[in-house]
This record gives structure tokens, sequence and C-alpha cells, in this order.
């Protein structure tokens, strides 16, 4: 006599099972479907952007005829810009990371630093474009040169790497710290020679990641007004300048066809130094991975 | 032991000398937490920055223009003389919704359903395979997805769609936004999912659930908030993003929506006056800074909220 | 410095009377974690060249006493403590008598083997580069004959530039215990060393304790009772944050003037 009735489980068992093999088909689908969709902009780009392809697009400025056009002013560009972000975010990242998990008091102040980093990493990327007009174009007077992009980018990735490094710093050890402190090590010792160290390769990891991301902006420094055509390379941090996306947002632009094959042409490249940066991310990631 | 012993003796003097000689590292010690300190603040001063710059910016602005026309005006039309132009930011709003929805209807569903693939179908085989690829999908920059969505979403919508679409659209832009979003909703709901216990999945499962009743009635409402937050960091990511709407969405401010056609929002209108001749001081130049500062309000509220939810929501296991 | 200064130890139905020269004098030593009260006015002395331990079962407090010895027990934020510990006519706790020279003089070895992430070389040279000895020649044989006086040099010296995380437990904590002598400090704590270890690995430790208690006065805590008995001159059982007994090793393990020692070193509990 159970309150069950066994039959009717039994009955509608199979129709359970059949939902279950149908949603597990859905969910495959989804999946998939960004997988497709990576394979098709893949094979899109390198459809079109092939045939343009060759050292001279490397080595070539801008142009207005396709058939004499390149990309060599926007490279040199994104390295300059590059060389400006890569040190000033690394110091201000990890010293950001390194106050915060290793310096500050649980206070107030600390949690609002916190915080702020968190809404930082969520403010449009455009947002830091006007912040940087304002202040390192228009205030500092320093024009849209390359500091100005370059330090609007470090602005706009500061809060990955802190973030990225504050995890790094997490993940070593309180044992070895420990050690250190207990050899009469001073703080800064400990952490100059033990902590930053040992929290070396995912603080790397995050900043080249970080880095990464800015190489492929490009909104703010449209916004801080870089230049969408150029046929000279940076000379110094107050030169003018154009980066990679805008050259490329540049030819997307156009209506022509035989640019928008130049701008496939250009993601490759950029695809090719992006796939670069990880691999070396992902390389450093796997090396250290897991040694305490 | 006994050559040791003299050894020994000199080894601890030269630490003792060396510690009465080295006033260096204390000063040290004193200065490198305040050099880290101002690191930190540099991160308030960014946020500082922002809110001062927007705000005095905008301020100008609506000494110009006025804030309840800014408001409830309906058209943006500033290219014009300034009698005659138009400042109504919901124009620009409703393409930014419009463009935002769109991408949500797409990454939603699918990120979602991705994540309760990995999560709780997916061998690790299968994880370890797809993962990289939506990081792949994930690091790609909005340059390319906004190439891709005008060279090859846009004409396959027209093939699609009976009528066409125009070269410009919010359809085109808005699914591909989506695309872009669905890595980070997938990525982010498999991680609140992750955190689910697995006593709770074997509980059901005991009972003779099957893996799908387990993931719909005991995984994902144990997972909510963070779901649910995770949908809320993608609008906001949707209503910031600019290189996608900017190429494939147009340049018409309009509050009439038809996704078939051409619109605008505020982060292609900022581009726009950017690349522009628009000089400094005009109405115009303060115009994106009211823009901005809209823009700036609404992922701010978007973020806050996500916050909020996977903090007050947070499940105890 | 030799004073030797007679020591009372007033204990339950006998007096006793100890001569040695003290490294360690604590009085009254009380110590909270925020409400818990950890130590409670722990008072004795501890002798040069001698190895003392301490055993009592697990929260008894003794992990958190030898911790106060070279003051890293503040770096638990809520602790509090009151009372004197004297090191070398020094008070410990006093301003001007910085913690980093403190720790010169007193190492520690932890109950988990913490080997830096570096070479068996730079860890065992940290402690006296961080104390400004750069001289190669110098630090070569500082590596040397600490890694000797640790008895782990014949397994490392044609490894010395690999990575410390490549060695077993056992050896790692012979490392550590290396790295410890490397600043040849005058005391060392050893908390709980051999824990971790294996019983091979665990009288290597112990037969190096005997060796290296020739030149070192040596502090450890300890959860295992023979290893007390083996290795110690003198005992100290705690309970519940107090000292119940202290005294010389064979004397508590043989004839524990104190019901709770004699229950515990019998097994009745802990």
């Amino acid at each position: 006599m159970g309150l069950i009735n066994k039959e009717s489980v039994k009955k509608k068992m199979g129709s359970r099972v059949a939902a279950n093999g149908f949603a597990k088909f859905l969910f495959i689908l989804a999946t998939s479907f960004s997988l497709i969709v990576l394979g098709v902009l893949i094979y899109r780009i390198l459809v079109e952007g092939l045939p343009y392809l060759s050292l001279d697009f490397i080595t070539n400025f801008a142009s207005r005829m396709p058939e004499r056009a390149g990309i060599w002013a926007a490279l040199v560009g994104t390295i300059w810009i590059m060389a400006v972000t890569a040190p000033v975010s690394f110091i201000l990242g990890v010293g950001t990371a390194i106050y915060l998990e290793e310096y500050a008091k649980k206070n107030a102040f600390t949690k609002f630093v916190q915080v702020n980093i968190a809404n930082l990493a969520g403010v449009p990327s455009i947002v830091f474009g006007l912040l940087g007009l304002t202040i390192f174009v228009r205030l500092a007077g320093l024009g849209s040169s390359v500091l100005a992009g370059g330090l609007t980018m470090s602005l706009l990735i500061l809060p990955v790497i802190v973030v990225a490094s504050q995890e790094a710093i997490r993940t070593v050890p309180r044992e070895i710290r420990e050690a250190s402190f207990g050899m009469g090590a001073t703080k800064w010792q400990t952490i100059r020679r033990i902590v930053f160290p040992a929290a070396l390769p995912g603080i790397l990891t995050g900043t080249i990641l970080a880095l990464s991301r800015a190489v492929g902006e490009t909104a703010p420094l449209l916004v801080l007004g870089a230049l969408a055509y150029v046929a000279f390379v940076p000379e110094n941090l107050l030169s003018q300048f154009t980066v990679l996306p805008i050259q490329l947002y540049n030819w997307t632009s156009r209506p022509q066809e035989d640019f928008h094959m130049l701008a496939a042409s250009g993601i490759i490249i950029l695809l090719i130094i992006l796939l670069i940066m990880n691999s070396i991310a992902v390389y450093i990631r796997n090396k250290f991975h897991k040694r305490f | 032991m006994s050559r040791d012993k003299t050894n020994q003796k000199s080894i601890r003097d030269m630490i003792q000398e060396n510690k009465s000689s080295n006033n260096q590292s204390a000063v040290m010690e004193k200065v490198v937490p305040k050099i880290f300190l101002i690191c930190a603040v540099i991160s308030i001063f960014t946020t500082i920055g922002i809110v001062f710059t927007l705000l005095t910016e905008t301020f100008t602005f609506f000494n110009r223009i006025s804030i309840v026309e800014f408001f409830t005006n309906t058209r943006w039309f500033p290219f014009t003389s300034d009698e005659n132009a138009d400042f109504g930011i919901l124009a620009l709003v409703m393409g930014t919704l419009t463009v935002t929805a769109i991408a949500m209807i797409v990454a939603i569903p699918v990120g979602l359903a991705a994540a309760i693939y990995l999560s709780e179908y997916a061998s690790a085989k299968t994880r370890k395979f797809i993962k990289p690829i939506l990081e792949v999908l994930a690091g790609i920059p909005t340059i390319v997805y906004g190439f891709f969505a005008l060279t090859f979403v846009t004409p396959l919508l027209d093939k699609i769609i009976p009528g066409g679409i125009s070269i410009f659209n919010a359809l085109s832009p808005g699914i591909v936004v989506g695309i872009m979003i669905i890595p980070m909703i997938a990525s982010l709901s498999e991680d609140a999912m992750n955190a689910v216990p697995n006593s709770m999945r074997e509980g059901a499962m005991a009972l003779g659930a099957t893996r799908f009743e387990v993931a719909m009635k005991v995984v994902l409402p144990a997972a909510l908030s963070g779901v649910i937050a995770s949908f809320v960091l993608g609008i906001s990511r949707a209503i910031g993003e600019t290189m996608i709407v900017t190429i494939a969405g147009g340049s018409r401010p309009t509050a009439d929506i038809n996704v078939t056609e051409s619109i605008q929002t505020m982060t292609a209108y900022i581009v726009q006056v950017s690349q522009g001749d628009t000089g400094y001081g005009t109405t115009i130049y303060y115009s994106i800074y009211a823009v901005g500062m809209t823009l700036f309000v609404f992922t701010l509220i978007m973020n806050l909220l996500a916050q909020f939810i996977s903090r007050k929501f947070r499940e105890e296991y | 410095m030799d004073i030797t200064i007679n020591n009372q130890l007033v204990q339950k139905g006998k007096e006793k009377q100890d001569e040695f020269t003290p490294v360690f004098n604590i009085n009254n030593l009380n110590l909270w974690y925020g409400q818990d009260h950890a130590l409670k006015d722990i008072k004795f002395d501890i002798p040069e060249k001698q190895v003392t331990a301490i055993i009592g079962p697990s929260g008894c407090g003794k992990s958190t006493f030898i911790k106060t010895l070279n003051r890293m027990v503040e770096m638990v934020p809520i602790v509090r403590m009151s009372g004197e510990i004297v090191y070398r006519e020094k008070n410990i706790f006093d301003p001007k008598y910085g913690v980093e020279e403190l720790r010169t003089q007193v190492g520690m070895v932890f109950q988990k083997p913490n080997p830096f992430p570096k070479s068996i070389y730079d860890n065992v040279a940290y402690g006296p580069r961080i104390h400004g000895i750069k001289n190669k020649k110098v630090l070569d044989e500082v590596v040397e004959k600490s890694l000797r006086g640790a008895a782990i040099w014949d397994e490392v010296k044609d490894r010395l530039n690999e990575n410390a995380y490549g060695l077993s437990g056992g050896q790692q904590q012979r490392l550590c215990i290396a790295r410890c002598l490397a600043i040849e400090p005058d005391v060392i704590l050893m908390d709980e060393p051999t824990s971790a270890l294996d019983p091979i690995s665990t009288l290597k430790v112990e037969e190096l304790v005997q060796e290296l208690k020739k030149d070192y006065s040596i502090v450890i805590v300890t959860h295992n009772m023979q290893q007390a008995a083996r290795i110690s001159d003198r005992t100290a059982f705690f309970l519940n944050g107090e000292v119940v007994e202290y005294t010389d090793t064979s004397t508590l393990f043989s004839n524990p003037s104190d019901k709770r020692t004699e229950d515990y070193i019998t097994g009745r509990f802990g």
C-alpha cells in the first residue's frame, strides 16, 4: 500500500529521460555555437585577408591605393603605446596589489580602494578615452601624443593587473613568509626576496593578458584624437600616432571592398600578435603552475 | 667542530657589524609602504578624475542646453546650426538599449546553456577543450567583431530577412555584441554552478533525478544569484560596447526603433564626434561628456547591481 | 657572560632546585587571542645549550608559547600579551629591541617544511644575504657548513642549484634546519619539526637535534612524548595554557609530581 503509484512513476520515466536527452542536445548545440562562430570568423578573415598579406603590407605606410597600403605606422604606433603602457601599468598595478595584500590594514579605506578597483574594471573603455582627453591631452597639454595614449591605456588596464597580481600574491603560502620573518628578515626584505619572486609568474601572466587587451583596444585612443591616417612613425613620446586597431577601423569604415580586404589582412596580423602574447602568458602559467 | 667554532663567531659578528651600519634598510622599511600607498591612491584618483571630468564638462553642456530638453526631447540632431540642434539623449539611449536587448537575447540563452553543459554534462576532457576556445573568443578585439558584423553578419541577414536589411542596422551589431558576451556569461555562470557542492547533486541523483532535472531544479536555483549577476554584468558590457556598434550600427540616432534600420548608440556618438573636426569648446564637444556621463551612470548602476546581487543572495553551502 | 642563578620551581608537594645558565626567563606571561585566554601566567626559565621539550595535548598552548619566544605569534592580528620574556637579560618586548634582531638570535624551524621556492643554495644563503653578507666566498663557506651541520650536505652537494621543492619532505626539513643554522643563531626553536615526516626522516632529525645542542640552545615542541623522552634534557608539560610541570626529562617521565602529568604520560588523555 505505497503512497506512490509505482506504475505512473515508471510511465513518466521514459519521458523524463527523453527530456534529459533533448536538453543535453540543446546544451551541446549552444556550446558548439561559439565554436562554429569562431571557426566562421577565422575562416572569413583568412579568405578576405590572405590575398593582401605580404611583407610589403607590413612595411608600407597607409595609402589611398589599396595595393600600396600597409600597416607600418600603425604597428610601430602600437609598439610605442605598449612601451609606455607596459611599465606604467605594471608598476602601478603591482604596487597597488602589494599595498593591498601586504601593507594595508583591514579598514574602511582599504575596502574603499578594493571596491573602487572593482568598479573601475567595469567602466566602459570609451569613458577612459574621455578621461584621457580631458586630463592628459588638454589639462596636461600632452596633445594627442603617444604619452597621452599610453597613460590612458595604463589606467584602463590597471584594475586587471591589480586583481591578477593580488591573486598571485595570495597564492604565496603563509609558511614561507613566516620562514623569512623567522630568520629576522624585515617586511620589505620578505616581500622583495620571497613574496614578489614567488608571485611573479602569476603577475606576469595577468599583465601580459591585460596588455593584450590594450593592444586590441580602439575606442579610448579614437576619443583621445589618435590619427586615422598616418604616413609617419612616432619619433618621441610627444609624437602623434595611430595604432593597429584604429588603422583597421579606418579601413573597415570605407565602402570599397578592397579596403575591407586590407582590414582583414591587418586583423590577421593583430590576431597573430595577440596569439603570441597569449601563448607566452599560458606558457608562463603552465610552467610555474602549482608549485606550492 | 672546533674549526667550525672559530668560523661561527665570525658569521655572527659579521651580521652584528652589518646590523649596526645598516640604517639604509630602516629607511626603506618606512619609505616603501608609502610608495605603494601612492600607487593604490592613483586608482582612486582615476575614479575621481573620471567623475570630475564628466561632471564639469557636463555642467558646461547643461549651461547651454537645458537638462529638461536633454532628458525629454526624443530627437538627437546636433550637427546643424545651434538654434536648430536637438539634444535629446533618449534617441541615443534607445539605440543603446535596442542593441543591448538583442545582445542579451543571444547571449543569455546560449551562454547559460553552455555553462550548464560545461558544469553538469561535459567530461573533464571536453571542458579542457572548450574552455580555452571560450577564452579565445573573449580575447578577440572588438574591432574584429565589428568587421565581422559589417562584412559577414549583415550580408547574411540581408539574405535571410524578407525585404532585406540596411547596411547599417541594429540587428547585426546586436547579435555580434551578444556573441562577444557569450564567453563572459558562460564562464561566470559556470563558476557559480561549480560552487554548488556535489553533495547537493548526489542527493538529487540518488532519488532518481535525471541530469537535466538536477541542473534545472537543484544546481540552477542554488547558483541563481551568481548566474543573474553574470547577466547584469553582460548588460553592462553591452551598454559600454563601442566599436561593433560604431562600425555596423550606423549613425542615425532615433527613438523609433526598427532593428533593420540604422541607429546610433551613446558610444557610437562619442566616436563620431571625436572622429569629426568638432572644435574644442563647441556645444557638440561638451555633448560627448554629457553622453559619456549618461553612459557611465548606466554601467555603474549595472555593476553595483551585479555586486549587490552576488553579495546579497550569496548561498551559504 | 656566565651567570648561574638559582632557579626556584615551586611544585605541588615538593621543592626542587636546578642550576643552569638560562637563555630565556619567562615571567608571568599571559596571552589572549581575542577573548580566548591561551597562555596563563607562564613562568619558567629555559637553559642554555640543552634541549627543552614542550609537551601537551593539542590546543594546550605549546605552539603558541614557542612562537612568543621569537615574537612570531604577533603575526596573528588579534593577539594581546602581558608579562615579560627576558632573553639574555633583554626584555624582548622592549620597543628598542627590534624584532628582526631577536629573530636573528632566535631561529625557528617550523612544523611543515617550508623551504623557499629557490635553489638549495639560495635557501641556505638567504639568511646571511638579508643580513648584508654578500661575499661569494663567505656565502659558499656558510652554505657548506650549514648543510653539513644539518646532516644533509652529502645528499645535496651535487645539486645545490636545483630547486628545493625537488627534495623529499625529510630532506626539506633538514634544509630548513640548515637555513636556520646559516645565520648562527643562539637559540633554535622547533615547532613540531617531525610531525610531517616519515619515521626514518624523524630519526635523522632527532639525531641532528642531539648533535646541535652542543652549540645551540634548543626548544622543541612535540606532540610525541617518546620523542621528548628520547631527545630532551628538560621537559615542560602544558595543559590548557598553563605549565603544569617543568623539570628534567627523566624525572618528569619516571616520577611526575602532578596527577595530570601522570595521566597524560600514561596515555589516559590527550
